[in-house]
């Protein structure tokens, strides 16, 4: 029986020479492919022990690391919680998810290219390498302004600064404490998002400011059919424009009603001028149909509709349907059919107009900081588009403050400072209840802050005063009042 | 078979002290490494759990100079150094958790290691000459097979992560098939120094085999049906193949007819392929093993992929003890441990583990050589199989060069009745060793009536 035991040892030595060749692929030969996994939570956490740039907004972090006790060194904390929470987003087990935490992962994490020769010194220094901080435009009273102003109610606000791009306030609502998801205890990070991501929640973690499902803009897309209208040559503020309660559209036996299904004016026609400031649906989608889809297409794309942006988060392009015909025209140049937009998007036209017709590209980080909170980045501003002349700028500068002064705005108003604005209440499937849209700038004269502001299903469908003028007009005007406050 | 191979008288028991005390010095240098990596400081269980460790090792030690003086000196020291490791890892991942000694899982390991070293110095007791356990062929046949089909029986058995190899008795969890693994090798050893003569010489040559008579074939299908049936009914490859496995070499050697081997490998093969085709929990592994990173595998069960990560951070020198994350692995301290091992230890640390088990198994095969009996010889050689063959489930498991199953790497992984099993394997094999390593009363040797003034005529 001793032969075969022999072989049998022999047998022995197969199977374990097998062994020794499976552990030697995984553990050398294929070890850097498996580490560089993005499921890898093990490189995840590694980059836990290093220190995360913070995030600033002006003196405040609203995202920083703090020393811990236990073994993954640092925590990471968001002071202000669900405040700035669609800013930050969040950084978790399973990644560094939402907002700037995820856009600027390389930079925070330390990570990125632009640090480089930063890590190199720092091996002969012997520092512990840090991530960069950034600081962000935002100014925290407009912030601060918005969240209070929309009081919990679902929707969403956005401020400008019109002649740089800055973005100056970001708010999102339903929102969520990112602390909850950023903790060490697996269990409850588990849970929160289990929660956060429930039905019943609403999706809070979207940011409904440059994402998610996106809204219909309503009749604050009138101010790209105006500008294409002006822009034209063919039509002035002052123009004769017919304006019955419902326009009969070709093709179809169903009208383009006004809000409230009453006429714009006597014998059904009104000005150009008073049709933007009550917002007149039949004039508009005369002015859409008489223009033709091209030239409203078009000038929806010079305000930056469909264009890709990252502020750096990305942001969902607007989109206006590339086939139109005349009654999906008209309907789209009152912003409904299938126009979608984001907030972001339509503090852009308004911010555009401010602009004297140019559109800045939106950004969120002003600068890069490093770790000891010398410059590395600063961020210049830099022009999108020239979406119309400086002098149909101007007129439409005088319909937007009319809108605030004798229209569907009054809300908006603000002693001594003259505001210029377009309300929105866009149809949605429920019947009752329309977006209350508004956005604006001010001062009209010398624009400081343009903002855009969204509640969803916040207004009554049957009124622009009781919808986007009632609803969105404080919430605009408190935040313009917080930007221009010295 | 009756070979005497020329092994050295020399009792080897101060060499196994040598290596004992190496052996623990190394455990107990791993227990406060990982005491300084994760706390910074010399864990205060250090000592409680130290000489825990070190009475165990002693008194068996002891023992072995009274009771087995001649047995192979690297088997005790290796199976000490790999169960001392094994609770290094357990303690380490205890301190992950953050369990504290009491509430962790080293410290019952400790006391299950204890229990087993109990039991295996109790049978090196009882158990004088091993050939007793012949007597109890049929018996331990008929014990084997029912430990092997017990998680079957209803209310008895427990299905856990996909596999129906536990039982449960009250708090106690059980996995028969461990204890079954010893009992069965006791069983083949018997039947086939009975049968062997039948089993080997009877048969048709056909394309260079003697293929056995038809009527022989008997046995190896009862062992084919029952592996079978374990991969069927308990759903676990591993316990099957081992069974089969640990059957038809012990078979091989009984008969030393390779055609045994290739009908063996053959109804294996069939038996796994049928069982693919048919069974979705059998597809499920074959899915997870060819293609661990899919999408669909990953949703089934990410615990490979992790193992594999953890392995690969671990590179070729490891993380250090203490300093990785092999508690984001599954079962990190049983079927997962030695990619806990490879993570820390790195690819070097888990080349010694394994060559490591490669020496012990290496003894064992020795012995198997060295011993004077047939029955001896068999089990031996079927004893060390069977952990040569587990280790390679276990580690062919984790590596992917076999579909993961549910078994424990003996000694290292967490477990009462892997650790009591393998222990009792240890003083089984170190029983036979110390009986083929005695040295025979030599017959050429003067007897003392030679001397004798008296001659005595031989009548032979």
């Amino acid at each position: 029986m001793n032969a075969p035991i022999r072989r049998l040892s022999f047998v022995v030595a197969l199977l374990f020479l097998s062994l020794l060749v499976s552990t030697t692929l995984i553990q050398f030969v294929y070890a850097k492919e498996l580490n560089a996994r993005p499921d890898n939570r093990r490189t995840l956490l590694s980059t836990y022990a290093r220190e995360r740039g913070q995030i600033l907004v002006g003196d405040t972090a609203v995202a920083k690391s703090v020393p811990t006790d236990d073994q993954y060194e640092w925590l990471r904390t968001y002071p202000l919680g669900a405040k700035y929470a669609h800013i930050t987003g969040y950084y978790s087990f399973y990644g560094a998810g939402g907002g700037l935490e995820s856009a600027q992962n390389s930079l925070l994490s330390g990570s990125s290219d632009k640090l480089a020769f930063r890590r190199v010194s720092d091996l002969f220094t012997g520092r512990k390498t840090r991530g960069a901080s950034l600081e962000l435009t935002i100014n925290p009273a407009v912030q601060e302004a918005a969240i209070k102003a929309l009081d919990g109610r679902k929707g969403a606000a956005v401020a400008l600064n019109p002649s740089t791009g800055e973005i100056l306030a970001m708010v999102s609502n339903p929102s969520y404490d990112p602390n909850a998801l950023s903790g060490h205890d697996l269990k409850k990070v588990d849970a929160a998002y289990k929660q956060l991501t429930s039905d019943a929640a609403d999706k809070p973690l979207v940011n409904r400011t440059i994402g998610g499902d996106l809204y219909p803009p309503g009749s604050t897309f009138k101010i790209v059919t105006a500008a294409a209208a002006l822009s034209t040559g063919r039509w002035s503020p002052e123009s004769e424009l017919p304006g019955p309660a419902v326009l009969d559209l070709p093709l179809t036996t169903k009208g383009l009603p006004n809000i409230g299904r009453r006429p714009c004016g006597p014998n059904d026609t009104t000005t150009f001028q008073n049709a933007f400031e009550i917002s007149c649906n039949s004039a508009f989608g005369y002015l859409g149909m008489e223009m033709g889809a091209d030239a409203f297409r078009e000038q929806a794309a010079k305000f930056a509709v469909g264009d890709q942006l990252y502020v750096p988060m990305r942001v969902t392009p607007s989109k206006v349907p590339a086939e139109l015909n005349k009654p999906q025209l008209a309907q789209s140049a009152v912003g409904q059919y299938d126009v979608r937009v984001t907030p972001l998007q339509v503090a852009m036209l308004s911010a555009g107009v401010a602009n004297r017709g140019t559109v800045m590209k939106p950004y969120l980080v002003k600068s890069v900081l490093t770790s000891d909170l010398s410059i590395l980045e600063r961020t210049d501003p830099e022009e999108l588009s020239q979406a119309v002349t400086p002098e149909v700028a101007a007129q439409l500068t005088t319909m937007m403050q009319g809108v605030v002064e004798n229209g569907s705005g009054k809300p908006a108003r603000i002693d001594g400072v003259s505001v210029a604005g377009k309300t929105g209440t866009a149809d949605t499937n429920n019947v009752d209840r329309a977006h209350a849209w508004f956005t604006g700038f001010a001062p009209a004269n010398d624009p400081q802050i343009a903002v855009a502001v969204v509640v969803e299903n916040g207004g009554y469908a049957d009124s622009e005063e009781r919808g986007g003028g009632a609803v969105g007009g404080p919430i605009a005007k408190a935040m313009l009042e917080a930007g221009l406050k010295k | 078979m009756t070979t005497v191979s020329a092994v050295s008288s020399r009792k080897g028991r101060n060499v196994e002290l040598a290596l004992l005390v190496f052996a623990v010095g190394i455990v107990a240098l791993a227990y406060v490494n990982v005491g300084i990596a994760v706390d910074g400081a010399v864990p205060p269980s250090l000592v409680a759990v130290g000489t825990g460790f070190l009475v165990i090792t002693g008194v068996f030690h002891l023992v072995m100079r009274w009771r087995a003086p001649y047995a192979d000196p690297l088997i005790l020291p290796i199976a000490t150094l790999l169960n001392g490791l094994g609770l290094v890892m357990i303690n380490r991942l205890d301190l992950a958790n953050g369990r504290d000694l009491a509430e962790g899982m080293a410290l019952r390991q400790l006391m299950w290691s204890a229990l087993a070293a109990g039991l295996a110095i109790a049978a090196l007791f009882i158990l004088r000459d091993h050939r007793i356990l012949r007597k109890y062929t049929y018996l331990a046949g008929a014990f084997g097979f029912a430990l092997l089909l017990l998680p079957l029986v209803p209310g008895l058995g427990v299905e856990q992560y996909g596999s129906r190899i536990w039982i449960a008795l009250g708090p106690f969890s059980f996995q028969p098939g461990e204890v079954a693994k010893i009992v069965l090798a006791v069983f083949f050893a018997g039947y086939l120094v009975q049968t062997r003569d039948a089993l080997s010489v009877a048969g048709r040559r056909i394309l260079g085999l003697t293929l056995p008579r038809a009527r022989d074939l008997g046995p190896i299908l009862v062992a084919w049906m029952l592996s079978v049936g374990v991969l069927v009914l308990e759903k676990d490859l591993g316990s099957s193949l081992l069974f089969f496995g640990l059957f038809v070499a012990m078979l091989y050697v009984a008969t030393e007819r390779t055609s045994w081997v290739a009908i063996g490998l053959l109804l294996f093969a069939v038996g796994c392929w049928v069982a693919n085709l048919l069974f979705s929990h059998v597809q499920r592994r074959v899915l997870l093993w060819l293609d661990t990173f899919s999408t669909e595998a990953l949703e089934t069960s990410d615990q490979l992929a992790r193992g594999l990560m953890g392995m690969a951070a671990g590179g070729m020198l490891g993380t250090g003890l203490g300093r990785g994350r092999p508690d984001l692995t599954y079962f990190a301290e049983s079927d997962f441990i030695i990619p806990s091992f490879g993570e820390e230890l790195g690819l070097v640390g888990l080349f010694a583990i394994l060559l490591l088990y490669v020496l012990l198994i290496e003894r064992g095969l020795r012995t198997a050589i060295g011993a004077r009996d047939g029955f001896g010889k068999l089990l031996a050689a079927g004893l060390s199989f069977s952990l040569a063959l587990q280790c390679f489930i276990v580690v062919g498991g984790v590596t992917r060069v076999i579909p993961l199953t549910g078994l424990t790497m003996p000694f290292l992984s967490q477990g009462g009745s892997s650790l009591l099993a393998n222990w009792t394997l240890v003083a089984l094999l170190l029983r036979i060793s110390d009986h083929a390593r005695r040295p025979v009363p030599d017959p050429a040797a003067p007897s003392p009536l030679a001397s004798e003034q008296t001659q005595v005529v031989k009548m032979r």
